[in-house]
Parts: C-alpha cells; structure tokens; sequence
C-alpha cells in the first residue's frame, strides 16, 4: 500500500512537473474564517479575478504562470504564524494580505526572516509598516481615516458628542477609535468610547448608551460580523443617531441589514463601484458563471472595496515581480519600493515607511430603500 | 501502580531512556544547521515545545492530582504578557506602546529572567484563585476557572490598564525564539539555536515536573487523585498538597505562556480563549491522562497534524484530472474531530494510557528475556 | 433614574429568556448523569445554521419551525447515544471530555459547511416587528421571548411533578443505582432528558437569533457558557433555580454594559471608567463568588458524600 502511495506520489510530481512552465509563487495570506472570515474573502476574490484575468507574468525574459497559494490565518493571531510559515516554506516570491492589521502583525516577522515582501491590502493600522522595510501596503492609514470621519461627523453632521465603541482586543477597532477621538475632540466635540467583548450578539445596551449620553453620532469601525448586528438592532430600536463605519462597513452584507429601515449608515472606503466600468463589468460577469465566487460575495454581485484593492494588491505584486527581474523574493522587495501603477482604486506609489501615497478617502452610505451603497464625497485631509 | 513506587532506583530503562531524548536533541541541533531554517519542522517543533510544557503542566493538575482545572489559557495569558512586558526593549517602547505614550514600565529584563517572573505570576494568580476555588468538586471546578480565565482576559484588555498592559493593542517586538540563533560579525547566523533552546527550555521544565511526581509529594498527589478521604485518612493534607499541586502546574503554563509569546513573536489577550484550553485538553486526552510521554508525543503529533501534514485537506486537490471531493477550507477541522472523538471514544487510554517510556521499555527488556517468567 | 436603568432591564430580561431555555437543558441533563453537557450551546447554534438552510431551500416557514425542532431534539438525542452512552461507567472526567469533544466537532463541521460565513437567519413574520414599550422601542420577540420561557416552564414542572416519565425522572436524578433496580428505563428516561432539553434550545435558538439574525459556528459558545453559568447559579439540577438565575445574569450583563452612564448620571462616578469591559468577566465573578459562598447555588440541594 505504501509503496502503491509513493509511487504515484512519484508520478504525479513528475508529471505535474513536465506539464507546468515556469512558475512564480504569490502568497494569499488571509483569514478565510473566524471574525474577518467575510471579509478576507472578498479581498480574496479581487485576487482571484485579477489571476484569472492575467494568469501569467514576464519576468526577465521568461514567461511564469502564476500561482496563488492560500493560507487561511483564521483571523487569529494565535493561527497567524504557521500560515504564515507555510507560505514561507512553500517558497512564495511576494505575499498578499492580509485584511486585518492584527494577523499582518503577527505573521510579519516570519516573512521579515525568511526576506519575503509583503503587500497589505487593507490593514490600515500604522503599526503594520512602521519600522520595517518588507512590509508594503496600497491602503490609506487609520490616522488619516479616523480624521476624516471625525471632520465628517462633527462639520457635514454638526455632531458635538459621538458614541465609539469598539471590539475589546481588536486593534483595528480600538486604533481607529483613539485616532478618532483624537481628532473628534481637536474640533471641540466629545467622544465617548466603549468597548464589547468578542463574540457579543446583543448590542442594544450600548445602543441605549448611546442615547443616554446624547450622542449625535455612533461611530463603530467593527467587522462586517459585529455590525450588521448594530445596524440591525438600531433599526428595530428605532435609533434616531446616523452611523458611522470605517472601511470594514463597506460590504454588501450590511447594505442588506440596512435595507428599509431608517437607518443612516456612512462609512469611509477606497473604491466606489462605476469608479472602473471596466473592471466592474468584468468582476460582475465572473461573479455570475462562478456560484462559489457568488456565495463568497454573500450571494450577490455587489462589488466590495475590498475586492478592488485585492485585485490592485495582485497588480502591484506582478509590477514588482516584473521590476525585479526574478522571482527571487528578496530582489522583489528590493524592486517594490519603487513600483508605481494605476489601479482600479487610484493610483499607487508607496513612501519610505512603505505605505501608499493617498490623501483621499471616498464617503459612501446606504440607500435605505435599494440596499446599495452611494457615493457622497471624496475627502481629503488638509 | 505497585511499580511505580519502586521507582526511585534508577534502573537500565531509565538510562535508555535518558538516551533516547539526549539523541533527539542532537538529532534536532544536526536538523537545524543542515535543513533551510524556513522549513516547516521547526515551526512545528518550536510549538511542540510549547505546548507539550503547558499540556504536561495540564496532566500534572488533571492527570496526576485530579483537579479537573480549564484555566490554563488564562495562566499562560498571564505567563505570555509578563514576559512581553518585560523584554520589549526600551527603545522599541513608544511604537508598542504608540497610544499610551510609551507604557509604565520603562526598563527591559533578561529573557530568562523574565520567563521565571511569567511562572510566578501565574503561579500568584493561582493561589489567588485557589483560594476560594480548590474547595470545589470536579465540575464546579472546572467551570469556575474557566470563568477565571475569562475574567483574566478581559482584565488584560482594559484600557484603564492599557499603560501597562497596552489594553487591546498587541505587545511586540520583544525577544523571540530566532533571537537565540547565534549571529556572526556581519549578522549571518552562524549556529542555529532557535529551534533546539525552545526544546530545552520545555525539557528542563518537563524534567523538573517528572522528578516532582516521583517524589514523596507526587505520590502523595496520586493519592488524592484516587480517593481524596483515604488519602486524606494516612496523612496527606488535601488543601495544601492541591493548593501547591495546583500553584506549580500553573507556573509551567505561564513559562508556557511566555514560549508562546516568543513563538507566536506577538501577544494579544484576544486568543487566549477557551478554545485554547480545550485544544490542550484534547492534547493531554490524546496521550493519555497520567503519562506525562504521552501529553509530549500528542502535542508534537497534534500541532503537527494540525499544521503541517493536514493543511492540503483545506486546499482543492487534483489527482490527474480528477478534483478529490469534500476538500475546501475547514475540511482539516472536520477530520481532525472526528479523529478526536474516536480517541476519546473508542481508545479512552489515550496513545500511552499511564505508561512512561521507561515503563515500555521495560516491557520490552522482559519480551527479551524471553516468555519463560510468563 | 428609572428612565435610564429601565432599557437595560428591559434587554436584560429577554436576554435572560433566552439563557433560561437553553439553562434548563444543562440543569436536566446535569441533574439526570452529573455531566457537564459543553455541547448543549452549539447544539443551540446548529439548530439555527438548520434553520437557515431550510429556509434557503425554500420550504414555507410553517414547516420549517417544527421541523427544526424536531431535527434539534433528535441530534441531542443522537449525541447522547453516541457519544455519552458509551461512556456512562466510566470516570465523569471522561464524558466531559467528549462533551467537549462534541462541542468541538459541531463547531468545525459548521464551520466547513457554512465555510465561515456568517449566515443571515430568516426573517420570522409578527415577532421581528418593532414594539414600543413604556417609551423603549425593541422587538416584539423581545417581549415574547420571556412569557414563552415561562410558560414553558411551567409546563415542564407540571410534566416532571405530574407524569410517570416525570416521576421515572426525579428518581433516576436521586438515585442512578437504585431506580435502576426498581426497573425504570434507564436509556429512555436519558434520552428523553436529552430530547427535551435540546427541544427547548431549539426554541431559544429561534427566539435568539430572530433577534440577533446572524448565525456562525461560534455563535453558540458564549449563550452556552453564561447558560450554564446560570444553572450552576440557580443551583443545578432545579429548574426554576435556572430560571431566575438566568434572568439575574441577563439582567446583571445589562446593566453592567449602561452602568457607566447609570453611574454617571447618578453622580457617583466623575466620568465614563470603561466598566462595559467586564459584561462578560462580571458573569464569571459572580459565578466564582456564588460557588465559593454557596456551593449548591440558590436553590439547589445540600448533598453529603457518604464514605
């Protein structure tokens, strides 16, 4: 029997060897379940759908299939190092990922010791970048996002008290939330932030909070998870505060929770769908032949920002890939600094700490009677 | 049973046993300096290591004093933080610390130092604990440190703590495992270590815990996990006995903890959940509870399975041109179960029920000696 | 004052409610064979994730509920044959251990099935309607929720003093050996414990998550954890004991989420301390106090070990 199972083992890395051409390894370092399991997903279909479109790559001279290899970090950062070290030791050039700044953190020294780059697509928290040279990213910042609703809240609102609150031990959640009541109270409002455990379903208490305080606003940059339940519970209360999400908010998800009820939602987010007809129609018409891309999109063909900036993350990769020369991990991280491209999303250069060069954020909020969202603004911070 | 209390006289099993380890470290140290660092292996070997220590500290508690206790994540929450907070280097402060401006602690001890402080803050927190808690029967016991750890863990993650414990905000930067790899002027390594220090450092624990079970106080142990009123009838004092029993097995989780924080290079009280005990437990369930060689070998085959050799389940995989069905993300979860449950089902002693290497090696020795002293 | 304590009694008690239900499953089963059933609150979560694809499946919702239920009470009585049978002489550690173990499998098995996403529950006609009461505004299920408890309540306390499985009931939870030898059917009176208990987390699984409308595999972890907390405090094995012990802690949870602003405002505290934290961590505490002043709980029965 062992013997059997070798020998075909033997033969099929033979042939998978005869058949394949040059293949260049780009790591997908995701949660695929756990909080951020909805989200990650989405960024994970940007990905696919940008493979799928480009499937090969010129490097030096050479054409290169490329190849995704998944790693599911459970949105966990206890799970986060060994998909981390699995990528590494499968041999990828380049890492994608993750959603969630928590798990790029702790999954960042593995790549950093092994001389991987990584591109994080939407870990907006400082920390995922500062002090080190391999990490990237094609997003905006959290104190950049966080003074942009806090401007949006307290001048186009005319809010003097925002109610924050938080996922306890999130530090997505709970940095944006001090970048936000940093800012909130620079401009002469009060902010008062709360935080709930994991796993918290009820939230009616803290929306009775929210009352009780006065507040104009509820701002709670929470996973997709956490806040369709707000949103929902904040209609049936009958909440009269609008509320304000981060980029997290921008799912289709809760564009359905919020769907005929009276219910305001405002977010900040990087991609307004009709931004890219192009890539939008391409997106769409894949969602729709491919059911299990459809079921990952929760079942319909909204477009998510995170999928936008999945597929420029998988852009700029090939960019650098191609810069580099090599498929040589460390040349790449060499070449990245200096990679420039037009996304769907903008367009995209990095500074010295490693982050994108973006100064606009896009504000969208839910049609209560479509349940799509719309765009409002483009903002900037001066 | 019987044998086990002649077990002072250090006999030719033990030696061939004390071999047999010696051997796998070397093989290890070899391992390390021969194979790519990248290498799946270590990473599993490294948290082996880590929780082997905790799962025998487990089967010290549960297998060997009967104190069914579910609080060992939250020790080694406690065990993982205290190392964090006393060995992220001084400079790198104010970035860990970035929303409350560099922290309380201002000074930076030696990791060994800090390893030891991680134990005996666990081990304080059990006493703590123990104190209203040992007194209860098996189930109301377990559930009330499960509520323990429960409350350590959002204690650890209160903002009003936050300059001291960075409240939700992961601890980072601090020494880990690859810092004991030793470098070269030009910062190459030139003697890998990060894999082989982890080994030993949960080997002199668990050595320390082996020779404590066959001392007088870990017979006395034994007697209270098999009937607490006749021990209690020849002398044995419960409270104290279960009290230390307890405070000890705690600090290896928190030493545990600490080797966490270095393998996982980050700590966030968030994943420290009940789901970790529960792991743990099935580790020590798996080798067998009462067999510290088996909690050792089931968290090296456990992280291992888990991590490493059943990963391709969770990925679409072709065989020629056809697609194995059932595959996709979370299938590795599902066999890993089912695995579980027929263990605890069907081979309820576990893989070495409450047998030692010494003791198989033993058996052997007789075989040899042939089936006349049958 | 009354104005702002009165919302979070208000979620308290249909929080509470809900823990009641699925508290009564632990108390039976925990009174019957002295065991720990981890499993109980992810079989409330697998009762919804049934609900969810029934109703995908386009089954009218009329059909769907009863069979949920029914589908519930037979995976509890399935999990009782398969997994705790076996081990009914051996130590009580080893039937926690594959309690846990079943709690485990139910959760990864969901987790592959549903592949980690949150399911949205269906919507229930009348009881996901807005009410206004007493100027809080909430869900009709929220008002439903503890009337429902109670008359189920009732009606098992009239079953368990009344009828003869009742009575077969109390004398297996008194004496295992003995009632045995009196010739009650053991296996049937265990597994008819399981089916009612897992009977009644299937309805709070209904009434919850109308509520809370997302369902995924870890969503019945922590209902699970504080129901037991509750059972454990209302002194196990009584039902009515688990009843008010889960109304106290869901009302307990509450108040510890506003009290914040109910100290505030009441000028004992300057400024907001951040005491939402411990919502969760002040169940647990009040569990560790009641077991260490009142082993037995409030209502649970003095029991001596005889040597």
């Amino acid at each position: 029997m062992k013997k059997v199972l070798a020998i075909v083992l033997a033969m099929m890395l033979v042939l998978g060897a005869a058949a394949m051409a040059e293949t260049v390894k780009i790591g997908v370092y995701e949660p695929a379940s756990g909080d951020s399991g909805a989200g990650g997903k989405q960024e994970m279909l940007g990905m696919q759908y940008a493979n799928k479109e480009t499937p090969t790559v010129e490097i030096g001279g050479t054409t290169y299939d490329v190849e995704l290899v998944y790693a599911d970090n459970g949105s966990s950062t206890d799970k986060a190092p060994s998909a981390a070290q699995n990528l590494v030791s499968a041999g990828v050039s380049v890492v994608l990922g993750s959603y969630g700044s928590g798990v790029s953190i702790a999954g960042s020294q593995y790549f950093a010791d092994a001389n991987i780059p990584a591109i994080g697509v939407t870990c907006t928290n400082p920390q995922v970048t500062a002090g080190n040279s391999h990490y990237f990213r094609i997003c905006f910042l959290d104190p950049f996002q966080g003074t942009v609703l806090a401007n949006y809240a307290a001048k186009e609102l005319g809010a003097s008290t925002a109610y924050c609150l938080g996922e306890l031990g999130n530090d997505y959640d709970q940095g944006l939330l001090t970048y936000f009541k940093q800012a909130f109270e620079g401009l002469g409002g009060t902010a008062i932030v709360e935080s709930f455990p994991t796993g918290t379903a009820d939230f009616t208490s803290y929306l009775t909070n929210a009352t009780a305080y006065g507040a104009q606003v509820f701002f709670c940059p929470v996973s997709i998870a956490y806040s369709t339940q707000i949103v929902q519970q904040a209609a049936s209360q009958g909440a009269t505060f609008p509320i304000l999400g981060s980029d997290t908010l921008d799912s289709n998800v809760v564009a359905e929770a919020a769907k005929g009820t009276n219910v305001q939602v405002i977010i900040t987010t990087f991609y307004q769908e009709g931004a890219t007809p192009e890539f939008d129609e391409g997106f769409k018409a894949w969602l729709n032949e491919d059911s299990e891309a459809m079921t990952n999109n929760g079942g319909n063909d909204m477009i998510s920002a995170v999928s936008a900036m999945g597929y420029d993350a998988y852009y700029t990769a090939l960019e650098a890939l191609k810069a580099a020369g090599t498929t040589d991990s460390k040349a790449v991280m060499e070449a990245l600094p200096g990679v420039t491209l037009t996304g769907v999303s903008g367009a995209i250069a990095f500074d010295d700490t490693g982050d994108a060069i973006r100064d606009a954020a896009f504000i969208k909020k839910i049609n209560n009677e479509t349940g799509e969202w719309e765009f409002v603004t483009e903002q900037t911070v001066e | 049973m019987e044998r086990n209390i002649n077990r002072k006289r250090i006999d030719s099993a033990t030696i061939i046993s004390a071999a047999i380890v010696l051997c796998l470290y070397i093989a290890v140290f070899i391992a390390e300096q021969i194979l790519p660092s990248t290498s799946m292996l270590f990473t599993v070997l490294k948290k082996g290591a880590t929780y082997a220590l905790v799962a025998v500290s487990m089967n010290l508690c549960n297998g060997f004093t009967g104190i069914f206790s579910l609080g060992q994540a939250g020790f080694m929450l406690i065990g993982a933080y205290v190392y964090g907070i006393f060995t992220i280097p001084v400079i790198s402060r104010a970035d860990v610390y970035q929303y409350y401006s560099g922290g309380l602690v201002q000074f930076t001890l030696p990791v060994f130092v800090a390893m030891l402080l991680a134990g005996l803050a666990a081990a304080f927190f059990a006493f703590l604990i123990g104190l209203p808690v040992l007194r209860l029967k098996s189930d109301y016991l377990a559930i009330a440190t499960l509520g323990f750890a429960e409350i350590i863990r959002a204690l650890f993650q209160w903002d009003k703590l936050g300059p001291v414990t960075n409240g939700s905000n992961m601890l980072r930067l601090f020494p880990t495992f690859n810092d004991f790899n030793i470098r070269g002027a030009d910062g190459q390594v030139t003697v890998y270590l990060s894999t082989l220090v982890p080994l030993l450092i949960s080997g002199v624990c668990i050595g320390a815990i082996i020779l404590l079970i066959n001392s007088t106080f870990g017979r006395a142990l034994k007697a209270i996990r098999d009937d607490e009123i006749a021990a209690e009838a020849m002398g044995v004092r419960l409270a104290s006995h279960k009290r230390l029993a307890f405070c000890i097995s705690s600090f290896f989780a928190g030493v545990g903890g600490a080797m966490l924080a270095m393998y996982q290079t980050t700590v966030q009280a968030k994943s420290f959940t009940t789901a970790m005990t529960y792991e743990i437990l099935l580790i020590v369930v798996i080798g067998g509870i009462g067999s510290v060689t088996g909690s050792c070998i089931s968290s090296f085959l456990f992280v291992a399975a888990s991590e490493w050799w059943l990963r391709f389940l969770d990925q679409k995989q072709m065989i020629g041109n056809f697609e194995v069905p059932l595959l996709r993300n979370g299938f590795r979860l599902v066999v890993f179960s089912i695995i579980i449950m027929i263990v605890v089902l069907f081979f309820r002693r576990g893989i070495m029920g409450t047998r030692e290497l010494p003791d198989i090696i033993r058996g052997w020795q007789r075989k040899k000696k042939g089936g006349a002293s049958k | 004052m009354w104005n702002t304590v009165f919302p979070y009694i208000l979620s308290g008690i249909s929080v509470g409610g809900q823990y009641a239900l699925i508290a009564i499953g632990y108390t039976m089963v925990y009174g019957i064979l002295r065991l720990i059933n981890f499993a109980h609150g992810d079989v409330f979560m697998v009762s919804g994730i049934i609900m969810v694809y029934m109703a995908a499946s386009g089954a009218p919702l009329w059909l769907c509920i009863p069979l949920v239920l029914i589908l519930t009470a037979l995976i509890g009585f399935v999990i009782e044959r398969v997994a705790y049978k076996p081990l009914r002489t051996a130590p009580r550690m080893s039937a926690m251990i594959s309690a846990i173990g079943v709690s485990y499998t139910l959760q990864n098995l969901v987790l592959y099935i549903t592949g980690g996403l949150n399911q949205i529950y269906p919507t229930i006609p009348w009881i996901s309607d807005s009410v206004t009461l007493f100027g809080a505004t909430t869900k009709v299920v929220t008002v439903v929720t503890p009337i429902l408890t109670l008359i189920l309540v009732v009606a098992l306390v009239l079953l368990i003093n009344h009828t003869k499985i009742g009575m077969a009931m109390r004398a297996v939870s008194r004496d295992f050996e003995t009632s045995q030898l009196m010739g009650i059917k053991i296996n049937s009176v265990i597994s008819t414990t399981f089916v009612i208990g897992t009977f009644l987390a299937g309805v709070a699984s209904l009434l919850y998550f109308t509520n809370y409308t997302t369902v995924i595999q870890t969503s019945g972890a922590m209902p699970g954890l504080k129901a037991f907390v509750a059972a454990v405090f209302g002194g196990i094995g009584s039902i009515p004991g688990a009843v008010i012990g889960a109304f106290i802690i869901g009302i307990a949870e509450n108040i510890i989420k506003g009290l914040d602003i109910i100290l505030f405002k009441a000028g004992i505290i300057p400024g907001p301390m951040g005491l939402a934290t411990f919502s969760d961590a002040f169940t647990f505490a009040l569990l560790i106090i009641i077991l260490a002043v009142k082993p037995t709980g409030l209502f649970g029965e003095k029991t001596t070990d005889k040597v």
